[in-house]
């Protein structure tokens, strides 16, 4: 009879550390080698990661009342505007905030050196955060300014809560036009003079339960170093296939992830502030999800190999920005990897946004986690919506 | 004992200080002037090289005069602990100096390839290659 196990048996034996833990790499290996009905048999976790650049993250922060008591209309951290507009004294910090002052894409392209996800990986990183505030006065909450030190253990509550973050699979981005662009997947040479892309392929974590049989709210997560949870499906979740011309299969797409845990117990080296040249500031995240091979259909999909797994080409010089269909095929992790991809019959050098070997690092660490009995599977309390619900996308009209 | 050439320029009001002395006899370096145009009515240059346990020390105090210092010979390095590896430079550069080390995808530096043309440090999302002086 073919294997069904529950996440009960599995965190059992993960308690009594006898839980078999792999890679999603090791597995990709493992089930040629043996199969998929052995493999499922054998292995209870299958450990995934990934560290890109996440637009879509920011952190509340409960910042402390102050004496007397003061309602923060406006809130800066090292210069950079947080959002008040809360409660008297929490703020949400987003990672793609700039100072107001920051010359932007005035001088083009722009640096963008400081802005929201670099006042994270500070607070992080224990380091001293410049505190400014204003408000307007009431007659409960008085204060009118307030400009301070402040660093996270000097603040109540840092939540990181990343609306929208870990997208199932991305585009690999080319440039037809006959000017260097500068995007948020990094600088594009003109005349398709080179390609990037952005999952970790065999190792990213929507990738390998594409369809969310065991990831939904309430999954524990290794996030940002510490532990998180998915709490919702990310904004933007539009699960489904990716189709050629001719119909053919080119794999999922499209989900994404809402996620959240304590910012006090994570790590700078897996929040990292970052600067897109031409772009903006936003913050890398470090992101690996546990997936218990709960049967052997959850096995064959968490086994898919870079060989098996494809991205589609898009152009960002035109179709992308002005939101047109692009049409120049797909290609798979392994040819994007291997440092040089065909397109329109030209030879195109590729390189990736997202760092493969702390992918490993983390779907490692995870699995380590897991081996000791330090960490338990969560069962989702209510799995995400797959391609099955059918969610389209709707557009601004304007 | 470290040696660094340096271009230096100063306005007219400190080109009659002994500038070159106190450097021998305070910083105790070894000086080696390769280029001079000075002038004691306007702006002068000096480009030389610096050799002794206290070059720093010495640009310091040249710094401090109101000297402008700038190295001759830019040197760019990738920051170690910043570099996550994740790839994004490695096709920018154009001479292969940044380069992805496959299987496992490290990328690596090899700076005797740098051309110093600084597209990396611009282009590097984690402001991971710097320029050094
Ligand atoms: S772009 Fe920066 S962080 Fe990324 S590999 Fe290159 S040097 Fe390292
Ligand atoms: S400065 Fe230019 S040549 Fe040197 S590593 Fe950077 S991109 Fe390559």
């Amino acid at each position: 009879m073919a294997v069904e196990k529950t996440f009960q048996e599995i965190n059992e034996r993960i308690k009594r550390g006898r839980a078999v833990v792999v890679t999603a790499e090791e597995l990709v290996t493992m089930v040629k080698e043996k199969g998929v009905t052995r493999v499922t048999s054998e292995v209870d976790v299958v450990t995934t990661g990934t560290f890109s650049p996440m637009c879509s993250s920011g952190a509340f922060l409960s910042l402390g009342h102050t004496k007397p008591r003061m309602k923060m209309h406006k809130v800066w951290l090292n210069d950079v505007p947080a959002y008040t507009g809360i409660a008297a004294v929490d703020a949400f910090i987003g990672a793609t905030e700039v100072p107001e002052d920051d010359p932007l894409n005035s001088v083009y392209p722009g640096e963008f050196r400081y802005g929201g996800g670099h006042v994270i990986h500070d607070l992080v990183s224990h380091k001293t955060v410049h505190l400014k505030a204003t408000g307007y006065g009431t007659d409960c909450y008085p204060r009118k300014e307030i400009e301070t030190e402040i660093t996270i253990d000097d603040i109540n509550e840092a939540i990181l809560f990343n609306p929208r973050n870990a997208y199932q699979n991305y585009n690999c981005a080319v440039n037809l036009s006959t000017r260097t662009i500068y995007t948020y997947m990094g600088m594009l040479k003109a005349n398709l003079g080179n390609a990037h892309y952005s999952t970790s392929g065999q190792l990213s974590p929507l990738l390998k339960d594409p369809t969310f049989k065991t990831i939904g709210v309430g999954t524990r997560i290794f996030l940002g170093g510490g532990i998180g949870y998915v709490v919702w499906n990310g904004t933007q979740h539009f699960p489904g296939v990716n189709l050629d011309d001719s119909g053919n299969n080119f794999g999922h797409a499209g989900g994404t992830l809402s996620v959240m845990g304590d910012l006090k117990q994570m790590n700078p080296r897996w929040l990292a502030g970052t600067s897109m040249l031409g772009y903006g500031a936003t913050l890398t995240v470090g992101i690996g999800i546990p997936i218990p091979l709960l049967n052997e259909e959850v096995c064959r999909f968490a086994a898919a190999g870079d060989d098996e797994l494809y991205a589609p080409i898009v152009d960002y010089g035109d179709a992308y920005p002005n939101f047109n269909p692009s049409n120049l095929g797909y290609v798979s992790y392994g040819e994007l990897k291997s440092g040089k991809i065909k397109v329109n019959g030209k030879e195109v050098p590729t390189a990736p946004m997202s760092s493969y070997p702390r992918a490993k690092e983390i779907a490692r660490t995870l699995k380590q986690w897991i081996q000791k009995g330090d960490f338990l599977l969560g069962e989702p309390v209510q799995l995400l919506p797959n391609a099955d619900a059918g969610i389209n996308a709707n557009t601004l009209k304007g | 004992m470290s040696s660094k050439k340096v271009v230096l320029r100063f306005a007219a009001d400190i080109t009659d200080q002994p500038i070159i002395y106190k450097l021998v006899k305070d910083y105790d370096l070894i000086i080696n002037i390769l280029k001079a145009d000075i002038n004691p009515q306007k702006e002068g240059t000096l480009v030389m090289e610096l050799t002794g346990d206290n070059t720093e020390q010495g640009i310091e105090y040249l710094r401090q005069l109101g000297v402008g210092v700038q190295s001759l010979t830019e040197e760019i390095i990738q920051n170690e602990e910043k570099c996550v590896s994740c790839g994004a430079c490695t096709d920018i550069c154009p001479t292969g100096a940044l380069y992805m080390e496959r299987p496992d995808m490290v990328v690596r530096f090899n700076s005797d390839r740098c051309v110093v043309c600084r597209l990396c440090v611009k282009a590097c999302p984690m402001k991971a290659m710097e320029v050094r002086f």
